[in-house]
C-alpha cells in the first residue's frame, strides 16, 4: 500500500522525481567533498585515515539518510497539528505514527542514501575488514537507523508541546546526523561522554565502528560498550514511543 | 452504542483551565437518530472528538460500540464512520476514484464486498459525473457526497457526523438528508449529528440533545422540546434556549 501510494506520488511527476534526486545527490556530494578536501591535506583526521573515516560517515549515512526518507515526515506533525489534518489521520484504522511518516514522498532524499552506499561499499573494499568483525557492519546499520528513527519521533512528539517553535527539534535530528558523519575523537571529551551515556549516538557508528575497525577507543571506554547498540537504541526506541503517546494524549486539536 | 459517563475536557489556555465539556452523560442506543445542538463554543466539537478518539477526556468515561475511543482508537476506527463538515478526511490531490481505493486498503474492505457498496453509493449519492476528479477541484456540496460515501465504504456501525449540510444549497442539503434517513433505516446505522441548521433537526432527528456549556441542557424528542413553548416555532424555542444558556 505504502508502495502503492509512493510509486502513484513519483509517477505523477516523473521530472521532478528525477530532478530531485538528482539534487539530493548533489547536496550529499558537498558533505563529501568537505572529507576529501580535509584529506588532501594531510593523511589522518585525529587518528583515522581516509577510508576509515569514510567508513565512519557511510555507515551513520545509510541509516540516517534511510530514516530520514521513511520517518523524516515526522518531524512536520506540527504543521498536520495546525492544519487540522491530524484529525484526519487519528481517525482512519491505522497508527497516526505510520500515516505521518510516510504522508509526502521525498524523493530527494533518495539521491543520499544511493551516495552512502556508494561511500560505505567504497569504503569497505580500502579498508580489509576480516570477516570475524565484518558482521557488525549490517548490525550497526541497522541500530544506527532505529535510533535515528526514534530521534525523528521524540522530535514529533516534542511538536505536540513545541507547537509554535518546530524548528527547536532539527538540532537534534539533523544535528545527530551531521555529528555522527566525523569519528568522536575530533570532538571533546564531555560533549562525547553527553552523547554516550545521554543520547545515544555514540552507538551510530563510532562504538560498533571502532569494534570493526580494531581500534582502542581513544576516550578509553570499556570494550564491552562496543556490543550495547541494540540495547541503546531499543531504549531509546522504547522512550521514543512512550513520548509519541503522551503526544497523542495531550493533543488538544483545533476549533471547530 | 454510544456511551458517556460524566465525560469531561478541560484544555489549558493561557494558565487559566477552560472546561470545554463538563460531567457530560448520556447513552444513545443502536439505531438512534440523534441531533445534537447548542450555541458555537457549547463544546459539540469537542464530544464528537472524544468520541472518536481524537481528543482523549480529562475526566470520565466514554464508550463506542464498546470500546474506549482514545485507547482504542484503530480498532474502533473499523466501527465508525466519521464525517466533518468542515473539513475533508479525503485525499486532496487524488481523483475521488483513488481516495476510495486507498481506504478500501486502509480498512481491508474484501474487493467484492467494497465494488458492491461502492456500486450502491455512487448511484444513491450519484457520484458517477466526477468520480475520475481530483477532490481539490469538487464543489462542497460533491466534496460532501464523496466524504459521506468515504464514511460508509467500510460499513460503519455508529456514523458521526460534525455539521454535514454547512454551506450546501438547499437541493443538496435535501439530497443529503434523505440518504441519511435512508441509512439510518435501511442498514440501522446509530446517526448522531451535530448542526445549527434547524432544518436538519426537523427533517431528521426523533431525538435532540442541546448542549450548552459543555453541559447537556435538554434531551428528549423534538416533540418534547416544542411542547415546552406550544405556540413558538422551532426558531424561537431553540433562540430561547441559547440565550437563557448564554447568562
Amino acid at each position: 500500500m505504502l508502495a502503492w501510494t509512493w510509486t502513484r506520488a513519483a509517477a505523477a511527476y516523473p521530472v521532478s522525481f528525477t530532478l530531485m534526486v538528482g539534487f539530493g545527490l548533489m547536496m550529499a556530494a558537498v558533505d563529501l567533498a568537505v572529507i576529501l578536501v580535509v584529506f588532501a591535506n594531510t593523511t589522518a583526521l585525529a587518528g583515522f585515515t581516509r577510508a576509515e573515516v569514510l567508513f565512519l560517515y557511510g555507515a551513520a549515512n545509510i541509516a540516517f539518510s534511510v530514516a530520514d526518507m521513511c520517518v523524516g515526515n515526522l518531524d512536520k506533525i506540527s504543521q498536520h497539528i495546525k492544519a487540522g489534518t491530524l484529525d484526519t489521520m487519528l481517525l482512519k484504522p491505522a497508527p497516526a505514527w505510520l500515516q505521518a511518516a510516510v504522508d509526502r514522498f521525498t524523493p530527494s532524499r533518495f539521491g543520499r542514501v544511493l551516495q552512502s552506499v556508494i561511500v560505505l561499499v567504497t569504503a569497505l573494499a580500502a579498508l580489509d575488514i576480516p570477516w570475524q568483525r565484518a558482521w557488525m557492519v549490517p548490525v550497526m546499520i541497522a541500530t544506527a537507523g532505529v535510533i535515528f528513527a526514534s530521534l525523528w519521533t521524540l522530535a514529533g512528539a516534542a511538536q505536540f508541546v513545541l507547537t509554535d517553535a518546530p524548528e527547536v527539534v532539527n538540532a537534534f535530528t539533523y544535528g545527530s546526523g551531521q555529528l555522527t558523519q566525523y569519528p568522536f575523537s575530533v570532538y571533546g571529551r564531555d560533549l562525547v561522554r553527553g552523547v554516550t551515556y545521554v543520547l545515544p549516538l555514540a552507538f551510530v557508528n563510532w562504538q560498533p565502528g571502532l569494534y570493526v575497525l580494531g581500534k582502542d577507543d581513544p576516550f578509553g571506554t570499556p570494550e564491552a560498550l562496543r556490543f550495547l547498540g541494540p540495547v541503546a537504541a531499543l531504549l531509546l526506541a522504547l522512550l521514543a514511543a512512550l513520548a509519541w503517546r503522551q503526544g497523542i494524549r495531550r493533543y488538544r486539536s483545533t476549533g471547530s | 452504542m454510544i456511551e458517556l459517563e460524566r465525560a469531561g475536557r478541560v484544555f489549558k489556555v493561557k494558565r487559566t483551565l477552560v472546561h470545554a465539556v463538563r460531567e457530560l452523560s448520556f447513552t444513545v442506543a443502536p439505531g438512534e437518530f440523534v441531533g445534537c445542538l447548542g450555541p458555537n463554543g457549547a463544546g459539540k466539537s469537542t464530544t464528537i472528538k472524544m468520541l472518536c478518539g481524537i481528543l482523549t477526556p480529562t475526566s470520565g468515561t466514554v464508550r463506542v460500540a464498546g470500546l474506549d475511543p482514545s485507547r482504542r482508537r484503530t480498532v474502533l476506527a473499523r466501527r465508525i464512520g466519521v464525517v466533518f463538515g468542515q473539513r475533508t478526511t479525503l485525499w486532496w490531490d487524488l481523483p475521488l476514484r483513488d481516495s476510495f481505493e486507498l481506504i478500501r486498503l486502509l480498512y481491508k474492505v474484501d474487493r467484492r464486498v467494497f465494488a458492491e457498496r461502492l456500486d450502491e453509493l455512487v448511484e444513491t449519492l450519484d457520484l458517477a459525473a466526477f468520480l475520475r476528479t481530483p477532490v481539490r477541484q469538487l464543489s462542497l456540496g460533491q466534496r460532501m457526497r464523496g466524504d459521506l460515501t468515504a464514511a460508509l465504504l467500510h460499513a460503519p456501525d455508529v456514523l458521526v457526523l460534525d455539521e454535514p449540510t454547512i454551506g450546501l444549497d438547499v437541493v443538496s442539503k435535501n439530497s443529503i438528508r434523505s440518504f441519511l434517513l435512508r441509512v439510518n433505516a435501511e442498514r440501522g446505522t446509530t446517526v448522531l449529528l451535530t448542526t445549527h441548521d434547524l432544518g436538519d433537526v426537523e427533517r431528521l432527528c426523533r431525538r435532540v440533545m442541546l448542549i450548552d456549556h459543555g453541559r447537556l441542557a435538554f434531551d428528549g424528542s423534538l416533540d418534547d422540546l416544542m411542547a415546552t413553548a406550544p405556540d413558538e416555532t422551532i426558531e424561537e424555542v431553540v433562540t430561547r434556549l441559547y440565550t437563557r444558556a448564554g447568562q
